[in-house]
């Protein structure tokens, strides 16, 4: 199976691997997947006064094509609102990457997690 | 053609060409072209000669006589003609088959054929943690309809030895014909179809450094064994399968029996030492690697690891200069991890995690040291980017974890 040079470079070179204290408020963790389907994504969030996503991390189990979504899902939400980031679709992650049918769960997978991780942070900031 | 992968570890799926069995083949292309079925003339009598010489050196490696063994295109061909063959000739009186799940898809899917065409009753006995079958099931399930067991020698994914001696006594014993798959055994481990009473067995060349595209089937003259051919034609060996013999390809076999009959002590005892040196050099470095199937009835061959916390498919791609294969199916079309596994109750969650690292005649020490460096550095990583591993060393009980299933 061929995959692309840019899935090949963030399977190679991960961006912003890694992990934050999911304790903290400013921080929402998605934890998503499962180790029996042989992918586990999390991603966390650290936002801002403004609700801008400051920094992104994550930490993922999974083929190449599962740490490549997550890795470049971490760098798009990066500087984004937190409404902006949850408007990501896994087809744009699928089409950027190049990912091959069988793998388009994966870009499924990142943005469940960055919705989780949306959700977490807006869970804990209930006002 | 460019060759990415650089180091071979996947000698189970199939071996190269050794250069003294190629020797031999060679003159068999183009200076004794002859059909070995021309009864009329010099070409066909040397052609004949070579083939029969091959058929004796293949005899000599399992105990059995030359007459006893047939050319095939290879073990999947011998096991349908086996399995297929035995069926049609005694199935009217006899319509039960005892086979394991873990055997091979050719296997299972010549039994699955019977069972949906013929009648036939299947039993798949299962398999113990350590990958072997239990004998006393296997006897529970022998009944005065069974006609055949079915159980390969060495098995191709996680190496492990079927207890071939005993398993053929108790066919014996009730009178049962005793076939097994010994394409990945041939070679490994000591066969004797005397000893072992086997009745059928079939043998591939290219496991064992002959070409792709040639096999053979053993099949017992005393007591006599008979199987009805599944492909008509001219009635070439003995009427049991029909077509031209490529003179070239059973020279092939032949020399490969023989150059196994030889040497297999030394070359089991290298792949051993090197076998030990890729574990070990592995474990020093990295925690939480798993062998897949029985410790010590294995062979050497053969490296089945589950790395725990990081997914087959992500490992082989960071160690894109060994050529192994996946334990798990993630770089097939269907994202189930292997049958294989799962039947010898391997978690989920293991299975997906693992590689077969194939070991050969070929493989040397600097080969193992460098797959050792390249495999403790790519778990290394990966580990360092998996959320598992930190919830691990964090003390987190992962089973214990609600996990959404997708």
């Amino acid at each position: 199976m061929a995959y692309s040079k840019k899935l090949i470079d963030h399977y190679e070179n991960p961006r912003n691997v890694g992990s934050m204290d999911k304790e903290s408020k400013e921080v929402g963790t998605g934890l998503v997947g499962a180790p029996a389907c042989g992918d586990v994504m999390k991603l966390q969030i650290k936002v801002n006064d403004s609700g801008v996503i400051e920094d992104a991390k994550f930490k993922t189990f999974g083929c190449g094509s599962a740490i490549a979504s997550s890795s470049l899902i971490t760098e798009w939400v990066k500087g984004k609102k937190i409404d902006q980031a949850s408007e990501i679709k896994n087809t744009e992650i699928a089409n950027h990457l190049a990912l091959p049918p069988v793998k388009i769960h994966c870009s499924v997978l990142a943005e469940d997690a960055i919705k989780a991780a949306i959700a977490d942070y807006k869970d804990k900031n209930k006002k | 053609m460019q060759n990415i992968n650089n180091i071979y570890f996947d000698y189970q799926a199939t071996t190269p060409v050794d250069p003294r069995v190629l020797d031999k083949m060679l003159p068999y292309f183009s200076d004794i072209y002859g059909n070995p079925h021309s009864r009329n003339h010099s070409y066909g009598w040397f052609a004949e000669e070579a083939v029969e010489m091959a058929r004796e050196n293949v005899a000599k490696i399992i105990g059995a006589n030359p007459k006893e063994i047939i050319f095939t295109s290879g073990a999947t061909e011998s096991n349908n003609l086996a399995i297929k063959g035995l069926a049609e000739f005694y199935g009217d009186k006899k319509n039960h088959i005892i086979t394991c799940v873990t055997e091979h898809k050719c296997v299972l899917e010549s039994c699955r054929y019977l069972a949906e065409k013929k009648d036939f009753k299947i039993t798949y006995l299962p398999v113990k943690s350590d990958g072997l079958i239990d004998l006393n099931e296997l006897k529970s399930h022998i009944t005065e309809k069974t006609l055949m067991v079915s159980i390969m020698g060495v098995h191709n994914e996680i190496g492990v030895i079927q207890p071939l001696k005993e398993i053929g006594k108790i066919c014996r014993d009730q009178g049962v014909f005793f076939h097994s798959d010994c394409a990945q055994a041939i070679g490994k481990i000591e066969l004797d179809v005397e000893e072992m009473n086997l009745d059928l067995m079939s043998i591939s060349g290219h496991k064992i450094y002959a070409p792709k595209g040639v096999g053979a089937l053993y099949i017992r003259r005393k007591p006599r064994v008979r199987i009805s051919a599944i492909m008509s034609g001219g009635g070439q060996e003995r009427g049991m399968r029909s077509g031209t013999l490529s003179p070239a390809l059973c020279v092939g076999l032949g020399e490969a029996c023989n150059i196994y009959s030889k040497e297999m002590k030394k070359e089991n005892q290298k792949i051993t030492n090197l076998k030990d040196r890729l574990l070990n050099g592995i474990r020093n470095s990295c925690s939480d690697i798993y062998l897949n199937g029985s410790e010590i009835h294995r062979v050497p061959g053969n490296l089945n690891l589950s790395f725990a916390y990081i997914e087959g498919e992500s490992l082989m791609m960071g160690i894109k200069n060994l050529a192994v294969s996946s334990g798990s199916a993630c770089t097939s079309a269907s994202l189930e991890p292997s049958y294989v596994l799962k039947a010898l109750g391997v978690e989920e969650e293991l299975a997906h995690t693992s590689l077969r690292i194939g070991l050969g005649r070929f493989t040397t020490e600097k080969d193992v040291d460098s797959a050792v460096k390249q495999i403790v550095s790519e778990v290394k990583r990966l580990r360092s980017l998996s959320p598992l591993w930190e919830m691990a060393q964090e003390g987190v009980d992962l089973s214990k974890i609600k996990w959404a299933s997708h």
